[in-house]
């Protein structure tokens, strides 16, 4: 597909605002709809279209397979140790109320570290299912 | 007439129970399997809804609401879904290169 | 006006499942149930649901095609003709749909504010959701901060199924097809 000058042309132009939209539905997930796992899916599916358009080995330079897998299992592991860091601080697990002086600016920093590693995990296993049903058929 | 949401998702419900019963190759089995599990979410969604009200974003020009709470259940069943299909199709794809098919009858046949 | 929509959206649901049980292709089964997950996100955003509309656009259409193509390029049949007629599943599928529609009749009608749902824990996250998380989008708080119990094991399922499918692909040594 990496012959058609207007696929290629088109997934060049069009993948890195697929990659911004993804950082805005995140980021804006408090004012509109959105939040971590439209988020992830959207970025995951940016890395797809130009592993589709550009072959499977361009794709796995942009996002190689190590990251991806580190992706997975960092983004559990983030929201979980939010829970913890509300043990630590004197809470119960997951209280975001103790995050910070004012509880409901701790409410707002728990929200955003837990989307944070919604959209991790999210996009990683989006992901890293592309490349194990992708690669297979070829011996790689 | 007000209840035809619930019906269109139950009709939808037994056409998945259909595929996935009475049809024999698995991936079209699995299609049903999710066909299934989204008739589930129109009926928690539908009846949600609130004729003159707005998405459940809070702001100052709106005063009627969709219900929130059935949105925040159905989202962990999307996710779930879409996780549980592809465990679906790593096992057909590796049944398929132990049996050769996947074709229910053939590959009890082969046993 | 917004009830018609929403009754012919989903009409238009259950003509492509009726499309997609009888076709036998199984090219055309993905391409219409990629379909059928665009009409569902459709439906979901005239029922107001807009995050779920967008999560289901993004994984149903998006993700899930993906996934089901790329199976079926490893896969690479055609459905074959049913043995015998499916009159016994046929029976089972259309006794529970029956059973079912009588159940229906006791749920209260399609946007009645009085129903159950709308009186209980829905008006206190309503009103108290925004003042408490500072967060106006409801359902964000509500997955986010008063279930962040059950979006925590969300993740973990679908780190699972992640783990799981790599446990099941992964290759060890470099074969051929």
């Amino acid at each position: 597909m990496k012959d058609d000058i207007i696929l290629r042309v088109v997934a060049k132009l069009v993948m890195p605002f697929m990659l911004l939209f993804a950082v805005y539905v995140q980021f804006h997930g408090d004012f509109g709809p959105g939040g971590g796992f439209q988020a992830g899916v959207i970025a995951a599916t940016a890395i797809v279209f130009y592993a589709i358009v550009f072959g499977l080995a361009a794709g796995k330079r942009l996002a190689p397979e190590w990251l991806v897998e580190a992706m997975l299992a960092a983004g559990v592991l983030l929201y979980a140790g939010v829970g913890l860091a509300g043990l630590a601080l004197g809470g119960a697990y997951l209280d975001y109320f103790v995050l910070d002086r004012d509880p409901v600016a701790g409410q707002h920093r728990g929200i955003f570290w837990v989307e944070a590693g919604v959209a991790l995990t999210v996009s990683g296993v989006m992901l890293k299912l592309f490349y194990m049903f992708a690669g297979r058929g070829r011996g790689e | 007439m007000s209840h035809y949401g619930y019906w269109v998702a139950i009709f939808l419900m037994s056409a998945g129970m259909y595929i996935l019963i009475a049809r024999g190759n698995l991936l079209k089995k699995l299609v049903g399997l999710s066909i299934l599990q989204s008739s589930v979410y129109l009926v928690y969604i539908v009846p949600g809804k609130l004729l003159g009200g707005t998405a459940p974003i809070v702001s100052a020009q709106y005063s009627v609401y969709s219900n929130p709470l059935p949105h925040v259940l159905i989202l962990t069943a999307i996710v779930v879904g879409v996780a549980t299909l592809a465990l679906g199709l790593a096992l057909v794809v590796r049944i398929r290169e132990a049996y050769g098919t996947i074709e229910e009858d053939e590959i009890l046949e082969r046993d | 006006m917004e009830t018609l929509i929403i009754h012919v959206l989903l009409t238009g649901l259950a003509v492509v499942v009726v499309a997609l049980t009888l076709t036998r292709n199984l090219f055309s089964v993905v391409v219409l149930s990629g379909i059928y997950s665009f009409l569902m996100a459709t439906v979901l955003v005239a029922l107001d649901a807009v995050d779920v509309a967008m999560t289901e656009a993004a994984v149903g259409a998006g993700v899930s095609t993906v996934l089901l193509l790329g199976a079926l390029h490893l896969v690479a049949s055609r459905e074959a003709k049913p043995l015998a007629r499916p009159f016994l599943p046929l029976a089972v599928a259309l006794a529970t749909g029956g059973v079912l529609a009588y159940g229906s009749m006791g749920l209260p009608d399609f946007s009645d504010p009085q129903a159950p749902i709308h009186v209980h824990v829905a008006p206190r996250y309503l009103n108290e959701g925004p003042k408490e998380t500072g967060v106006p989008n409801v359902v964000t708080a509500v997955l986010a901060s008063y279930r962040g119990y059950d979006t925590l094991g969300e993740t973990v399922v679908v780190f699972t199924a992640g783990a799981g499918v790599i446990a099941l692909l992964r290759r060890r040594k470099k074969k051929g097809k």
